[in-house]
């Protein structure tokens, strides 16, 4: 099997604050191939945007620390390169698309020029994309740019592109910028791409849109995306993997399929439960008790535990291990073998 | 048959485009001949993407925004008819609880305060006393899930769950008939959502309110409400029992709004 696009091990994060440091990732593990698109799911405070910030290392230290780990991408630890190799590859190698169309694109200057901008410095480290003769001079290589914008633009679905590029971003709607971005995220042809809540300001009809966008450019390019979002159902109708992470750990990984239709970890199936679906009656969803714990001192061991309605006093000893339970699903839970034994029997 | 709580009549509203340095911008159809009618005890979901006028017909129920053309009728009498002080009395009966429980509280107020100032504001109609309302607000967080030990604190020092628990006593303090929720769970996590959710469902079943549910989230409409209606820019595009918009939608519109649900199973 080939190297996987990127490796995340045992990757701990710390950021210090006024009140102490908070321990906010604590042993992430995550291995994303091409052609996979991995969800990342999971409450507020979680983790899964620290996660989706350190890869590309956005994360202004201090006040964030790493503690141990490493996030290879392409097989280079991204905490050992210099911050310079870091920005060469990031919008070229690395793609992001973040949650808020709005903040997101310099309402100063034309949707094109923004383009067109990003396109000329991906080319600085991959000429190929602009298309054009090597020794082309900077007026010619600017028009393939701009050609290139255009071409990008109509892909995401951008009716009228050539003359779209001279909009400004006001002249757009929602739905449109988040689109412009993932034209802006994809015009360096990135081998990975990190989607920060893509839809989470969108309307359901847009998302529908915006996600089959993202699924078709992974089929087309055959990169990997990684997901974040707090919506099981995005994850469900559009990635082939899926991690859960509660308070800084990811509790529950696998194909999507296998996690959704068995999911093996109690935060989980506490998380699912409380989704209304079309089966649910009124009054029988069911919320989830007590809160998020502070993590500036997490409780021993599990830290579901403290809310878990199957905790035994094992589980606040050490941090449950991930157990393989087959098919490339894993759930750190002490109790999931036996668990998985009484759904059997 | 018992006369709606609560009846939209053919209602229309205008904003007329603003004057600026470049001319009048063109005017804003925001709501075109809008028909509903609410029975008494029954959760109704409206569902709209942004900007269809699901805030403007929220607005308009709560006279905080004049129809341009057509009635609203609260237990058979026109909004636009009454006086002052009779509109006031009236909201006692119709309270809101809005989408962001942290926007919602005024900081610099105890949930004592809070829960206890539509008590003063609709004195005339409740009567309490100093001492009452106190005992009252205990009786409303402790109906929402809070407890007595809460009313000293201030809204920071609660998650937002129990913010939108406060946002809904409040709602309740002067004892309404109807409650207007307008996303009241959009900002919460699922699980908290689960929680403010099953609050909502048992607070109906014991005090027999009328909700009027503002949401695009369709999951979370499909779960609470017995009958939906769905508008699109400022239009009703269809009105019906829950189950069978959501089985069998009829128009264009509502099939590809429920089909563009995501649901939380695997595509096959």
């Amino acid at each position: 099997m080939d190297a996987p696009l990127l490796a995340i091990r045992d990757l701990h994060l710390t950021m210090s604050s006024f009140d102490g440091e908070a321990h906010v990732l604590n042993g992430i593990e995550l291995t994303v191939r091409r052609g996979e698109i991995w969800g990342l799911v999971g409450e507020s405070g979680c983790g899964k945007s620290l996660t989706g910030l350190s890869i590309s290392r956005l994360l202004p230290s201090p006040p964030a620390r790493y503690l141990r780990g490493e996030i290879r991408f392409e097989g280079r630890d991204m905490l050992k390169l210099p911050i310079s190799a870091v920005v060469a590859l990031r919008g070229k190698k690395i793609g992001m698309i973040f949650q808020d169309p709005t903040t997101n694109l310099n309402p100063a200057y034309r949707i094109g020029e923004q383009l067109v901008d990003v396109a000329l410095a991906a080319a600085s480290h991959d000429p190929t994309i602009l298309d054009c003769p090597p020794r082309a001079g900077r007026r010619e290589r600017k028009r393939a740019a701009r050609r290139l914008a255009a071409a990008m633009l109509d892909r995401v679905g951008i009716p009228n592109p050539e003359a779209r590029l001279d909009n400004y971003p006001h002249e757009f709607s929602g739905g449109m910028r988040q689109r412009v971005l993932i034209a802006m995220a994809l015009i360096g042809r990135p081998d990975l791409l990190i989607a920060d809540e893509p839809t989470t300001a969108l309307d359901v009809s847009v998302q529908a849109q915006i996600l089959k966008l993202l699924k078709g450019t992974v089929a087309d390019h055959d990169i990997g995306v990684i997901l974040i979002t707090h919506n099981l159902g995005v994850v469900a109708q559009t990635c082939t993997n899926v991690a859960v992470m509660y308070a800084g750990n990811i509790v529950e990984s696998g194909p999507v399929a296998e996690v959704i239709e068995r999911p093996a970890h109690p935060y989980t199936r506490a998380l699912m439960a409380a989704i209304p679906t079309k089966e649910t009656r009124r009054g029988a969803l069911q919320g989830l008790g007590g809160t998020v714990p502070n993590l500036i001192a997490p409780p021993p061991g599990c830290r579901f535990a403290p809310r878990c309605p199957l905790t035994i006093p094992a589980c606040t000893r050490a941090l449950p291990p991930a157990v393989d339970i087959g098919a490339g699903h894993t759930a750190a839970c002490i109790r999931v073998e036996e668990e998985r034994a009484a759904v059997h029997a | 048959m018992p006369e709606p709580i609560l009846v939209i009549d053919n209602v229309s509203k205008v904003y007329p485009g603003r004057r600026g340095m470049f001319g009048r911008s063109a005017e804003v159809q925001a709501l075109k001949g809008i028909s509903i009618a609410v029975d008494r005890g029954e959760s109704f979901g409206l569902v709209g993407e942004s900007g269809s006028g699901k805030t403007t017909l929220t607005r308009s129920i709560l006279h905080l925004e004049q129809p341009t053309s057509g009635r609203i009728l609260f237990e058979g009498r026109d909004l636009a008819t009454l006086s002052g002080a009779e509109l006031r009395r009236l909201r006692a009966r119709v309270q809101i609880v809005f989408q962001d429980p942290y926007a919602s509280l005024n900081p610099r107020m105890t949930v004592q305060d809070i829960v206890t100032e539509p008590m003063v504001v609709h004195q005339d109609v409740l009567g309490l006393g100093g001492r009452q309302r106190t005992e009252r607000a205990a009786e409303l967080l402790s109906l929402v899930g809070l407890g007595p030990q809460h009313l000293r604190r201030y809204p920071h020092e609660f998650s937002g769950g129990q913010r939108q628990r406060i946002c809904i006593a409040r709602a309740l303090a002067s004892g309404p008939e109807l409650l207007l929720l307008d996303e009241p769970t959009s900002a919460l996590d699922v699980s908290v959502q689960a929680q403010v959710l099953n609050l909502l469902c048992d607070l109906q079943d014991r005090l027999g309110l009328t909700y009027f549910f503002i949401s695009h989230d369709l999951a979370v409409v499909r779960y609470l409400c017995s009958r939906v209606a769905l508008i699109y820019r400022g239009e009703l595009v269809e009105e019906g029992e829950t189950g069978r918009i959501f089985d069998a939608p009829e128009t264009e519109y509502a099939q590809m709004l429920i089909g563009a649900m995501p649901e939380v199973s695997v595509p096959r």
